[in-house]
């Protein structure tokens, strides 16, 4: 039987929850007896070459290619699973969510008092994704199936979590793992 | 403003914060930041401890309103009874929305959760003074004599009945009594309870409440007995006896209909707990809403110390006991015990983790008891009038008689005194309720019962309820009713727990993801598992029944639900990209081209 096939993302997220998984560390030997990996910044792959099991988001959407890269993935992945809270809920990004968009530019590149004079510009370019309304959490776009919370997730868990689905058991948390005050 | 010398009169006692904090906003209108500084300068606390206090009232205001403040209530049954219509004539008349001050600074308007007047809605509150039964034309001369600079005490033109009409009180309020029983409108002469009381020690008294087996009637239904018993026990320099009237949860008006017209029972009521746990001061938590009731209260207790009811020496016994009166400021929360006494105690209103229980740390960190408004109007009753009497009604373990404030789509609302027991059916033909879509039994907080629940009894057993009992026809949209009773819970969470103050606005988006007919069978599944969640993992009663409003109508009417998801599709989703990028591409000047493939 071949091993099951993994991809991972980054949208709008600050690739703790990356970081987070590589702290797994001599484990990742483990790891690769157990899975292989497709699009992931981990091996550098970027576009899908065969159909993937299991499809890990770290972040939520801020901007349209972060919705497209989203669709993308649920297209190509059996499973798809929210890692972290920024997926999850939006996390520290949507703390825009409460202020209107164009009052966020403006205070970052017109009002703010470390943009020199001469370079108060809304940037607009071609190549930069477009900004949605707000940050949405991936749920609210497309199906996702499981959620594991956590800023980031602990290592463990994410490695109890992936094991686990691989393995097609029940999970065993500890309840430090899950446990966050 | 000379603060200092208005704050002298309140001795640095920072129980007394909301008070000075309200006597503040009756001088200027509002809470200044000066006043706020020197509260906290004179009372030794941080400006946040103060700032925290004040914007957790709904009632206390940071900012400058206008010469008259309205607070259009918005409750469910306001809504049936139009106030849709009346909002809009608020804002026409005035030229301004609600949250707003009109332009020349002469009226505010703003909106607030139930006032206790479900019987007589659309209801305002305006500068304190209550406005029943509101239609535009009413909206329309109200706001013509506020043009004219008429006080709002001579704007109430046609008082109620019974002591609303006293001097004192003034109010158009009416009592709608409907139904009277034998226990809080049976026989009663004041006084004789409490000398009664007095002949006998304080364990006889507890016996005497046990062996009638009275339990809670703000909805908990805790057995009153053992609660004093547990009071008395406990050790402290001090014992209270707390009167929580409070009432706050939609739906509820039948503390106010017994303060108006039996204050004596209550008052007396309070006595012989203080005489039963040993207690000498009581505490009269009143809501803010019914601040119009006040002078007549204080007038009441004045006229009990003459008689030698309260005071020194009661009844040449020995006991002394006086009761004062503290002012809620609007938070649906403080009827929670631990939160009532934490704002008793001049703090913002939350919740208090328990144990240990207020009877054993209660106001001050002092043993106290707290008892419902009727509770202790019936405990005065069972003095009265004997434990066998009181048993020889209701049912065997819900024993007396429970006031019920009926409100909604019947001929008859108002206050309807009957014996525990009764069905849902039975009550619905009392109060004239025809084509009966759904009950509302306890409020948002309480169950939502169909048709199939009606042969049901009112009982702890069976259907506990505080009182509030909404009646919806068949005409009514349930959804509607279950958005206005989850927005109530958004607006009076405390914010302490997360699954409450985040929760609630989950549950709310997904009942709107289903109410829109964008949801699935999943959705379905995860309001309910979510549902469980908020009322698992929170501290107090709010948030352990702030899902009802979903979970008890997903109960009943599942059907209605189901109806609205799609039974085909795995996940709908309500985002749309063109939508979303829109705002920003407005800013930039770009446009927006969905790739069609992605690289």
């Amino acid at each position: 039987m071949s091993k099951p096939v993994i991809a991972t993302a980054s949208l709008a997220g600050c690739f703790g929850c990356h970081m987070s998984f590589l702290d797994i560390d001599e484990r990742i030997l483990d790891l690769i007896e157990l899975v292989e990996f497709d699009k992931s910044p981990i091996d550098d792959i970027k576009k899908f070459s065969r159909p993937v099991d299991i499809g890990l988001i770290e972040g939520g959407c801020c901007n349209a290619e972060n919705v497209e890269v989203l669709r993308y993935f649920r297209k190509n992945c059996k499973i798809l699973v929210s890692v972290g809270e920024c997926a999850v809920m939006g996390g520290l990004p949507a703390m825009r969510n409460t202020i209107s968009l164009k009052e966020c530019l403006e205070e970052a590149y017109l009002n703010s008092p470390t943009v020199a004079p001469e370079d108060r510009l809304i940037p607009a370019d071609e190549d930069i994704p477009i900004l949605l309304d707000r940050v949405y959490p991936c749920h609210e776009i497309v199906k996702i199936d499981y959620f594991l919370p956590g800023c980031p997730p602990s290592a463990d868990l994410i490695w109890e979590a992936l094991t686990a689905l691989i393995q097609g058991r029940p999970l065993r948390l500890e309840y430090e793992l899950v446990k966050y005050d | 403003m000379n603060y200092k010398r208005i704050l002298q009169e309140y001795k640095k006692d920072r129980t007394r914060l909301i008070e000075i904090l309200k006597e503040l906003q009756s001088r200027e209108g509002y809470i200044s930041e000066k006043a706020t500084l020197s509260v906290a300068e004179e009372l030794g606390l941080s400006r946040a401890e103060v700032e925290g206090v004040i914007s957790f009232y709904h009632f206390l205001q940071a900012r400058p309103l206008g010469k008259y403040v309205v607070y259009l209530n918005n409750s469910i049954t306001a809504q049936m009874a139009g106030r849709e219509k009346v909002a809009l004539a608020w804002e026409r008349e005035v030229g301004c929305g609600f949250g707003q001050t009109s332009t020349d600074g002469l009226v505010t308007l703003l909106e607030t959760s139930c006032i206790g007047m479900n019987d007589q809605e659309p209801a305002a509150l305006i500068n304190g003074l209550v406005f029943t039964s509101l239609n535009p034309e009413k909206v329309k001369k109200l706001v013509g004599w506020m043009r004219e600079g008429r006080a709002v005490e001579d704007m109430v033109e046609e008082t109620g009945d019974g002591a609303n009409s006293h001097e004192l009180v003034r109010a158009m309020v009416r009592n709608n009594i409907r139904k009277t029983g034998p226990v809080v409108f049976g026989d009663y002469s004041a006084g004789q309870a409490i000398f009664k009381a007095l002949q006998t020690t304080p364990e006889c008294i507890i016996d005497e409440v046990k062996k009638a087996n009275l339990l809670g009637r703000g909805g908990a239904g805790f057995p009153t007995g053992l609660k004093w018993e547990f009071c008395r026990k406990e050790k402290g320099e001090q014992h209270f006896v707390i009167c929580n009237a409070d009432e706050g949860e939609p739906g509820t008006f039948k503390d106010r209909v017994i303060l108006t017209e039996r204050p004596e029972m209550v008052f007396e009521g309070m006595a012989i707990a203080g005489y039963a746990v040993g207690a000498n001061r009581g505490i009269l938590y009143l809501r803010h809403e019914y601040t119009y009731l006040r002078r007549y209260l204080e007038h009441i207790l004045k006229k009990m110390r003459e008689q030698g009811w309260l005071g020194q020496n009661i009844a040449g016994r020995g006991f002394d006991f006086d009761i004062e009166i503290k002012m809620g400021a609007g938070a649906y929360v403080c009827g929670e015990e631990s939160a009532l006494i934490e704002s008793a105690e001049g703090k913002r209103g939350e919740p208090r983790d328990r144990p240990p229980f207020p009877v054993q740390k209660g106001y001050l960190n002092l043993p106290s008891t707290v008892n419902n408004v009727e509770t202790l109007a019936t405990a005065t009753q069972i003095i009265n009038r004997g434990a066998g009497w009181f048993r020889s009604m209701g049912t065997p373990v819900s024993a007396g008689t429970k006031l019920l404030s009926v409100s909604g789509d019947c001929q008859r609302p108002g206050i309807y005194e009957v014996e525990y027991g009764l069905t849902v059916k039975e009550l619905l033909e009392m109060v004239g309720a025809e084509d009966t879509l759904a009950v509302q039994v306890g409020g948002p907080s309480g169950n939502c019962i169909s048709e199939a629940g009606f042969g049901r009894k009112i009982c702890f057993s069976d259907l506990p309820t505080g009182g509030s009992i909404i009646i919806f026809n068949r005409s009514r949209d349930l959804f509607s009713v279950v958005r206005n009773f989850l927005d109530f819970f958004i607006e009076e969470s405390c914010g302490w727990c997360v699954p409450c103050r985040a929760g609630n606005v989950l549950l709310k988006k997904k009942f709107e993801k289903i109410a829109s007919g964008l949801g699935t069978a999943r959705d379905l599944r995860e309001i309910e598992a979510w549902g469980k969640i908020i009322k698992s993992m929170s501290r107090c009663g709010l948030g352990q029944t702030s899902p009802n409003p979903v979970l008890t109508t997903l109960a009943s009417f599942r059907g209605l639900y189901e109806s609205r998801v799609s039974q085909e599709a795995d996940f709908i989703s309500e985002f749309d990209l063109n939508r979303a990028v829109a705002e920003a591409c407005a800013i930039t000047g770009r446009k927006f081209q969905e790739e069609q493939e992605h690289a």
